[in-house]
């Protein structure tokens, strides 16, 4: 099914423009209200405490900066072996996400105990030529990373160039080899609502594994009705074709109130079968720790402080 | 995993309900004359929650008088920047008791806690901030140079929105210098004697807010008193008839807001996933307690199994129950009798033939409750497409041109409100302007403001509440 869809809508840009643009449109206005809406959902007591334990486990603890080093980065996969040193009780992050060069240092500190994420395709801009994202993200998955983070070519897709993106998403999926392929969109460039609805569809259509709102280099990052968007996406993929696609918010996601505002939306939206590390993921770094800080008030019956999580 | 919510209850604690209510005349509460009194039921628990006054002959006649020596002695004698100061003032006093006055109207009215904190409260409040604004501008709202207040106002407000419904009459009322008897409806007394609490903490002048609670016989008693000069009703139909049979012949001012049986109109163009939450939020807010409610889903046949499916998905998601639960989507029915007339209906839907569907959801032992319910299947021949409902019930039809939808939704003898969804701009204004209907939404439903004005063509009602409009609805221009 997935493939006689993809064949029929992609033969042409003409024809892949016509696909994307005759989605229904995506209002403004309702989105956002319902994205709030859902916020107010108030989860307390045992709920919560499963909700912080499950938004831990589906963590992708991210360093993503000029100045990682080897050290940082091995400080980072320790902190996603055992977020918290004084309780064993703690799930493990799902992955550590790094730039290609570090992932056969992440891998080496994880083993095959977590997943090794890396951003590849010229990351974030995007802009490189094709054979040079390609080597990119053979490169990381040669140095060990099992998932590889692309970013599309917003220039194109905001050109209507929707063909090109497409292609580019399929030769990247086909560099990963056996490696989950996570798309990113850096929906802060692509702006409207519809654009968002359009790139999701774009990039489940070209064999995404998991598609993901933003570098978190590019201001908004994700959004509650961003993510509201890619949700909807992935679960009317999911009636069309029986294929489950995952999704990742990413940027900006910093309390774990607000990660559990994502997990209600994750739950209204797809349903259960999505609550699980496979089908979703968050991008952060300074999540986990207040995540943590909230399981330990859960259990103590009072705040801590940063003084009793690790900084890493 | 399965993700199931803990209770999250908001406390009852902000709420101190006396266990008995006298009537609010002339600035006190006062027993009535006669003594009869009546109790208020928590419809979600049937646990009484107090015992209210039942205002009679004598009762009304004093308020009536209170009001009206209210406006011959301060009332109108306030310049408008005056009576304005007090519009604010309870304005800011029902923000800051806000949480007590939601929790309070949840557990008189059943509503979930989640609509009455984040709707029925911010609303009145802007109802009253609003007015306030208007109390010093009046003979800039285009009604004559010096536009006058009638004098005393009787207003009757129904049970879906105990409070907010009090702000629309009582705001504009006092903005343009008149002063008032109010009614609350029988099942739901409690918010508007918490607000007669507050025209005392306010310092309101006494008379310029009367509160008498009562049932039919008190409404029809403040109707006919002589001495009312203005008749403003919120509620049925049926009623609204009677009222205006009441006073035909007689110098009272009338406006009413009745009915409605309202097209929720769906393009194939719409944007899908958010109209479906628009048909949620038209039908199934309030418990479809809502005259304007959006009970006829008129879809364009080419997307109807898409919204079908999709709306059967997203209520299944729906959560029924404790209404002070914080994540409660759908409360309990206002009373026995009104689940009663909701089971009528539902009954004659499946006698005619139409095709039922309620959400699974699981009822609770006490109190009244019904589950959403969507009828497929129907014509506008059917009762559930004509007939107000009143409750959580959904008539789905199918047009297949945009003729068709507006000659649709039109036929019916109410015309309160409608809404329309498209992606088409150019569409949604074609179809406005031939609907006949007071209000209409494009690409939203159930939105309220206070600079809009509300109200009814044909049996809906007439007169506007909100906006300049609704400043006539309490003012005579010069020339009458």
């Amino acid at each position: 099914m997935t493939l006689t869809l993809t064949a029929d809508v992609t033969s042409s840009n003409a024809d892949l423009r016509r696909f994307l643009h005759g989605l229904p449109g995506v209002d403004q206005v309702g989105a956002d209200a319902r994205a709030a809406m859902l916020a107010t959902r108030s989860i307390k007591a045992e709920s919560k405490r499963r909700a912080l334990d499950l938004a831990i486990a589906m963590v992708d603890l991210t360093t993503l900066e000029g100045m990682d080093t080897p050290g940082k980065v091995r400080a980072l996969c320790a902190k996603g072996l055992r977020p918290d040193p004084t309780d064993a009780s703690v799930p493990h992050v799902a992955a550590i996400c790094v730039y290609g060069d570090m992932a056969a240092i992440a891998r080496e500190a994880v083993g095959g105990t977590l997943h090794v994420a890396a951003v590849a395709t010229a990351f974030p801009s995007g802009r490189a030529s094709l054979g040079v994202k390609l080597q990119d993200t053979r490169d990381a998955v040669a140095n060990g990373a099992d998932e590889i983070d692309m970013v599309i070519d917003r220039g194109a897709f905001l050109a209507g160039r929707y063909l090109e993106v497409f292609e580019e998403i399929v030769a990247v999926k086909e560099a990963c080899g056996p490696a989950h392929l996570k798309v990113i969109f850096e929906t802060g460039e692509l702006r409207t609502y519809d654009n968002v609805r359009r790139a999701s569809w774009l990039a489940m259509l070209a064999g995404a594994d998991f598609i993901k709102t933003s570098t978190g280099k590019v201001a908004p990052a994700a959004t509650p009705p961003v993510t509201l968007i890619l949700l909807e996406a992935v679960r009317d993929w999911y009636r069309q074709t029986g294929t489950r696609v995952g999704v990742k918010p990413a940027g900006g996601i910093r309390t774990a109130k607000d990660a559990i505002r994502y997990l209600v939306m994750v739950n209204e939206t797809c349903g259960e079968a999505w609550l699980t590390p496979d089908l979703f993921r968050f991008g952060a770094s300074s999540l986990l720790n207040d995540l943590l800080l909230q399981r330990q008030r859960m259990a103590s019956g009072h705040y801590s402080g940063p003084d009793y999580v690790t900084i890493d | 995993m399965t993700f199931e919510y803990a209770p999250a209850p908001e406390s009852r604690a902000v709420v101190d309900i006396a266990s008995h209510f006298g009537l609010f005349i002339g600035g006190e509460f006062v027993e009535p004359i006669d003594g009869a009194s009546f109790k208020t039921v928590n419809p979600a628990t049937e646990e009484a929650l107090a015992e209210v006054s039942e205002a009679g002959a004598t009762d009304v006649d004093r308020a009536v008088r209170a009001a009206r020596t209210a406006y011959r002695t301060t009332w109108s004698r306030l310049p408008g920047s005056e009576r304005a100061k007090y519009l604010f003032r309870i304005a800011r006093i029902i923000q800051e008791r806000s949480r007590e006055l939601a929790v309070l109207e949840t557990l008189d009215n059943g509503k979930p806690i989640r609509e009455s904190r984040d709707i029925d409260l911010p609303l009145t409040a802007a109802h009253f901030f609003y007015h306030a604004g208007w109390a010093d501008k009046l003979e800039y709202a285009g009604l004559g140079a010096q536009p006058r207040p009638y004098g005393v106002a009787g207003q009757i407000v129904p049970w879906n929105f105990p409070l907010l419904m009090l702000a629309w009459k009582i705001a504009p009322a006092l903005a343009t210098g008149n002063t008032v008897v109010l009614k609350p409806a029988e099942t739901t007394p409690l918010t508007a004697l918490a607000f007669a609490d507050i025209c005392q903490q306010a310092d309101l002048p006494p008379g310029v807010v009367n509160i008498i609670t009562g049932g039919p016989t008190t409404g029809r008693l403040l109707v006919e008193h002589p001495d009312v000069d203005k008749i403003a009703f919120t509620g049925s139909t049926e009623v609204g008839k009677q009222i205006q049979r009441a006073v035909a012949g007689t110098r009272k001012g009338l406006t009413l807001e009745l009915g409605g049986k309202a097209a929720n109109i769906v393009f194939d163009d719409a944007p899908i996933d958010e109209a479906i939450e628009g048909i949620v939020n038209g039908i199934f807010f309030n418990q479809g307690h809502v005259c304007c409610a959006g009970s006829r889903l008129l879809v364009q046949e080419s997307v109807v199994d898409e919204v079908l499916d999709g709306l059967k998905r997203r209520l299944a998601t729906m959560r029924l129950g404790d209404p002070l639960d914080k994540n409660t989507d759908i409360g309990a029915i206002n009373s026995a009798e009104q689940r009663a007339r909701i089971d009528d209906l539902v009954r004659s839907g499946d006698a005619e033939g139409a095709e039922r569907w309620s959400a699974p959801c699981e009822i609770p032992e006490r109190g009244w409750w019904y589950p959403p319910t969507i009828f497929t299947g129907v014509t506008q021949a059917h009762r559930v497409a004509r007939e107000e409902i009143f409750g959580p019930v959904l008539s789905v039809l199918t047009f297949r041109t945009p003729d068709e939808a507006v000659e649709k939704a039109n036929n019916t003898p109410y015309g309160l409100s409608a809404g329309v969804w498209t992606e088409k701009g150019s569409r949604s204004l074609w179809v406005a302007s031939r609907l006949r209907a007071g209000v209409i939404w494009a690409n939203t439903f159930n939105r309220f403001d206070p600079a809009a004005p509300f109200g009814g063509f044909k049996e809906s009602g007439f007169g506007r509440e909100g906006g300049r409009q609704g400043l006539a609805s309490y003012l005579r221009t010069e020339s009458e």
